[in-house]
């Protein structure tokens, strides 16, 4: 079932509690607003007393309300605010709003052309149907450190821009997630979009992640490389991100100082792999092990670095 | 008078216009527009919302309810506990139907209903369900068998004692329900005679049938105790006497409408919300409408067994099969139903094995309760045996196929539990597989081969059906056995073979249980086979009948009219020079002649034919992450004859399917706590469309001779070998044989350092 059928289906409850259809029902616990402004949902969410949600794809809020793992007293629908809903080229750079949905950032030639490792890990949220609603803002105000979207966010240097009923502040983005299903985000602050900064000459970027199977999964390990050669070969920029391998999304220095000052080859990918491994603060869950989480998390750095050096090399 | 079980009339020659062919279904078109009401779809005027309370403990007494609270919620119609319910002795069937439903004395798995609540909303269902106070007294727990039969773990009936063993043992607080020793020959003597012996252990895990459909129904009763139930089931007679059982109600008081089914597998012939929609309805005065969430169909409703077992084989140089040992241990849940005795019966039911020693045990256990899954308790067992017979093939140097041919049973031979084979197919299958193309090809570099085989009985029983001629010619058919997988268009595709008519003048539908007498569970691959039964039987009466009414209308003797493509002519040109009276010109005019033409026919079904099947896998290992792609699949199955062939390729696909997905990524993860960590479809990891290549499909037929068209069941044999198969290949492209499912990610890698430690690739 889509979130707006079942929206729907709770607003005819609603409806129906309202209107005595059924004697002796309470109200619902459940407010929904879709405001048309920014201020006025930044408003809303600060004035609220309970527990509050944003919706944009609503692909993690209404599941986790179907399945009773919260109950909101306030919904604020952020995709009827305009300005929230656009990809617009910046300083060699994007800016993204808040209500883009990955479909959409998947649709857009330039911005897949100048950040396919970001799209890389867009590309892998859900299914067709869930990306045509969820959004890159929601993957990462969900605070999952399994969220596809977020590594090579962090990779490629995204910055959110918070707006809040103190004003406005820039936060880049792997300060905002603090530990699973928690944010940085203080009571009625609201990502307004992220800016992707435009990547340096002879740069790349990519994104792969571990799952069992094809699609449909959530990463076990995910792994995002961004590195930058210098007109000899040599790495001198890098940042590498780990996701689903600690409580939080990690940018490792020590990743990057494997590739730094290197030519990015054998063994300054093994020593990549080892310092994947060591960044690794995993848990034993249902996804998989610690002991496989960690080997994991090395094999696949190796392997995406290559990928990045080939873009920054521009072979693919 | 002969019946069609003795002589069914199977034409080996006769040239088929319809069978064989494969239109499209005619419930097909309501399924992919949206239109096929589904037991969810349901709705009756002022019908109330059913919920449930479930037990947070795997394994606790219940001390204490307390619903007068949840009673109190606006909208809250009834509140019903174990007290609602009669009272039936524990450890007996009855009594253990009852518990599953609603917990009694105890919680046996975290899910396990403890109350549920009927309201006019299903918020104020919620509230009210928070509001119910249970003391528990938290008992240790147990879900592994193995651990489960240590003298040591945690007893969950105090009652029960092991069947089938003497002596002290058989007077001991236990968890095993039943020991059984299913042998033949002499299995010691037999490994002497022995050149080769392998041995393995083996694990699998409780695995979900999957089904998208969640469990749903609508209760409704009338004042005077009349219950109306709508639900989605395979087994609509066994759910009424059942539910008459626990609920003491007269059969004739309740009337079960089958809805349109969305997937079953087995996991659908055993009720859930039903007992208790009933109750809740009674108490309300209002029908209840209960649906499964997700989360509720894999927490609450019956996984497969899981299993352990050490099974040892040997055989001569020229690989002749001479002895089998096997322990087998199978989980499953609180209460008895695994239908273990399924796995020693056909774990080698394709070889002839001179000496066999099996001990199987059913072991209970804090996990919900099992229920039956396609050929329930045998996939999990040929997993150890076919690999065995794989690594005897290989040490000795023969073709797999090869070694297989050489202890291939054939007609004539005698089973494990007694049966003698007529006309099988298992040598024909082992020829196709060997000269298909999958098999011819080379195995690609990198990838593992894996070659199983498997067996399954195939099963008749007790079938009633009816059929009514319209005055338009066209033909209704009633079945009652469920449809879980396309039997509604192969009945209609047989009638239309018998009448030599187009398939689109008839229509099959199913009755509900006042509408005709006992039909038993579908499931065993025994629809097809057994209502089909049924419908040529009744077909052939209305041909007799038809040819008698056209004798009639002629008025010549009867045995002056002959039945063919859907007209009754002259037997020859001494009757008379009369023009074919259509099936039509006949039934337009039943008001002058004797009445309305209707066949029917009641049954207890024999003459199932056992299947056969032999399945080719390959596969690839990422060696560094142990992840496994599958990447060719063929099934080669013995189906008699194919009705609907495109329907037969779908059950082989589907089981595939199915296959992989329990031999890689499918279980049940619990946690220490008992509770399971993974009730949800995000990770319960089934296979997505782009986990599984297009699985190819080669359809033997070697008609079975019991049957008019020689058809043989098929929904089950195909998800036999499976796992076995995929086990094979992986152990090919890594160098050690799997034992363990699932062949997750973490496992493999493990096995994979493994296999480079010892210097197997």
């Amino acid at each position: 079932m889509s979130p707006s059928s079942l929206l729907a289906r709770r607003a005819i409850r609603a409806m129906m509690a309202r209107t005595n259809f059924n004697e002796g029902v309470e109200m619902p616990d459940l407010r929904y607003e879709a405001p048309g402004s920014l201020a006025d949902a930044v408003k809303a969410l600060a004035a609220a007393g309970g527990l509050t949600r944003i919706l944009a794809g609503g692909t993690d809020v209404i599941v986790q309300m179907e399945t009773d793992l919260i109950e909101p007293e306030l919904l604020v629908d952020i995709k009827k605010i305009p300005a929230l809903r656009n990809i617009t080229a910046e300083n060699g750079g994007f800016r993204i709003g808040a209500a883009v949905s990955a479909m959409q950032m998947m649709d857009h030639a330039a911005l897949c052309a100048t950040f396919p490792g970001v799209i890389e890990g867009v590309k892998l949220i859900g299914s067709i149907q869930v990306k045509g609603r969820a959004t890159v803002a929601g993957n990462l105000c969900n605070a999952s450190p399994g969220a596809d979207s977020v590594p090579p966010m962090v990779t490629a240097g995204a910055i959110a821009h918070v707006v809040g009923p103190n004003g406005a502040r820039d936060v880049p983005v792997e300060q905002i997630p603090v530990s699973p299903g928690k944010t940085s985000l203080a009571k009625g602050e609201i990502i307004e979009s992220f800016f992707l900064p435009a990547p340096a000459r002879n740069s790349g970027g990519a994104y792969q992640r571990f799952t069992p199977r094809t699609e449909m999964d959530i990463a076990v390990v995910g792994i995002a490389v961004n590195l930058t050669l210098d007109a000899g070969g040599v790495c001198t920029a890098a940042r590498v991100s780990l996701g689903a391998v600690a409580p939080t999304v990690l940018l490792s220095k020590e990743c990057a100082d494997a590739l730094i000052g290197t030519k990015v080859d054998e063994a300054a990918l093994d020593k990549l792999a080892a310092a994947a491994s060591a960044a690794c603060r995993p848990i034993d869950d249902k996804r998989g092990t610690k002991e496989f989480r960690i080997k994991v998390a090395g094999v696949l750095a190796k392997r995406v670095a290559q990928k990045a050096l080939e873009r920054a090399r521009h072979i693919a | 008078m002969t019946t069609i079980l003795e002589k069914p009339g199977y034409n080996p020659d006769k040239k088929y216009k319809i069978i064989g062919t494969s239109p499209v279904k005619h419930d097909g078109f309501d399924k992919v527009t949206g239109r096929a009401k589904f037991a969810a779809d349901a709705f009756l005027p002022g019908m109330l919302v059913g919920k449930y309370l479930r037990s947070p403990h795997a394994h606790a007494i219940i001390k204490r309810i307390d619903i007068s609270k949840a009673e109190k919620v606006p909208g809250v119609k009834a509140v019903v506990t174990r007290d609602d319910f009669p009272e039936i002795k524990a450890g007996t069937g009855g009594g253990d139907m009852t518990r599953i439903a609603m917990a009694r004395e105890k919680v046996y798995w975290e899910g396990h209903p403890v109350a549920a609540v009927a309201a006019t909303t299903e918020s104020a269902a919620k509230k009210a369900l928070k509001l119910i106070e249970v003391e528990y007294e938290v008992l240790p727990h147990v879900i592994d068998p193995v651990q489960a039969m240590r003298d040591d773990a945690p007893i969950l009936h105090d009652y029960l004692r092991t069947k089938g063993v003497k002596g002290p043992a058989a007077e001991k607080k236990t968890n095993v329900v039943e020991r059984l020793e299913l042998s033949k020959g002499d299995a010691a003597k037999g490994f002497e005679k022995a050149d080769l012996i392998v041995e393995g252990s083996y694990d699998t895990k409780p695995m979900h049938q999957g089904y998208i459909e969640p469990q749903s129904c609508i209760a409704s009763v009338s004042d005077d105790g009349q219950v109306d139930l709508w639900c989605c089931t395979q087994a609509p007679w066994v759910y009424r006497d059942r539910l008459t059982e626990i609920l003491k109600l007269d059969s004739s008081k309740i009337r079960i409408q089958q809805s349109e089914l969305g997937g079953g597998f087995g996991g659908k012939t055993t009720f859930y919300t039903e007992p208790v929609a009933i109750v809740l309805a009674q108490k309300a005065k209002a029908p209840v409408k209960m649906t499964l969430t997700r989360v509720e169909v894999l927490r609450g409703t019956g996984p497969v067994s899981g299993t352990a077992s050490k099974i040892k084989m040997g055989c001569k140089k020229d690989g002749t099969i001479v002895a089998v040992d096997a322990e087998l241990i199978f989980q499953t849940g609180p209460y008895t139903g695994s239908a273990f005795t399924n796995a020693p019966q056909a774990m080698l039911t394709r070889y002839e094995i001179e000496n066999v020693k099996t001990v199987s045990y059913e072991v209970v256990s804090n996990r919900p309760k099992v229920s039956s899954f396609r050929a329930p308790c045998v996939p999990q067992v040929v997993f150890g045996v076919e690999g065995l017979v794989s690594e005897m093939a290989k040490k000795l140097g023969m073709d797999q196929i090869d070694f297989r041919m050489k202890n291939a049973i054939v007609e004539g031979h005698k089973t494990i539990y007694g049966e003698t084979f007529t006309k099988i197919g298992f040598v024909e299958t082992l020829q196709a597989a060997k000269t298909c193309d999958h098999y011819r090809s080379p195995v690609p570099a990198g990838q593992g081969r894996g070659i199983a085989c498997g067996f399954w009985f195939n099963r008749g029983g007790e079938t009633t059906g009816s059929m009514a001629l319209a005055p338009d010619g066209t033909l209704n058919i009633i079945l009652g056995t469920a449809d879980v997988a396309g039997s509604r268009m192969s009945m209609s595709m047989m009638a239309a073979e018998e009448f030599g008519i187009p398939v689109d003048r008839i229509r099959s539908q199913l009755a509900d249980t006042n509408s005709l007498g006992y039909n038993r569970v579908t499931a065993g691959s025994r629809t097809t086979f057994s209502s089909g039964m049924i419908v040529v039987d009744s077909a052939r009466k209305i041909i007799a009948e038809l040819c008698r009414r056209a004798a009639k209308m002629w008025n010549v003797p009867e045995e002056g009219v002959v039945f063919e493509d859907g007209h009754c002519r002259p037997a020859s040109s001494n009757v008379g020079d009369f023009p074919p009276l259509s099936m039509k010109d006949i039934a337009s005019k039943t008001t002058y002649t004797m009445g309305a033409i209707c066949g029917h026919s009641e049954m207890n079904v024999t003459g199932a034919g056992p299947g056969f099947a032999v399945h080719i896998v390959d596969v690839d290992v990422d060696k560094e992450t142990g992840l496994v792609g599958v990447k060719r699949y063929t099934i080669v199955e013995d189906a008699g004859k194919a009705i609907s062939p495109l329907q037969v390729e779908g059950q082989f696909q589907g089981a595939a399917v199915q296959g992989i997905g329990w031999a890689l990524n499918e279980e049940y993860v619990f946690g220490e706590d008992g509770k399971l960590q993974n009730a949800g479809f995000l990770d319960y990891r089934m296979p997505v469309a782009s986990d599984v290549p297009m699985i190819d499909t080669v359809i033997v037929e070697v008609a079975n001779p019991k049957h008019p068209y020689g058809l043989r069941g098929v929904g089950e044999v195909p998800l036999t070998p499976a796992m076995a198969a995929i086990a094979n290949a992986v152990g090919e492209a890594i160098g050690i044989r799997p034992t363990s499912l699932p062949m997750s990610p973490p496992k493999l890698l493990k096995l994979i350092e493994q296999a480079k430690a010892q210097g197997l690739n």
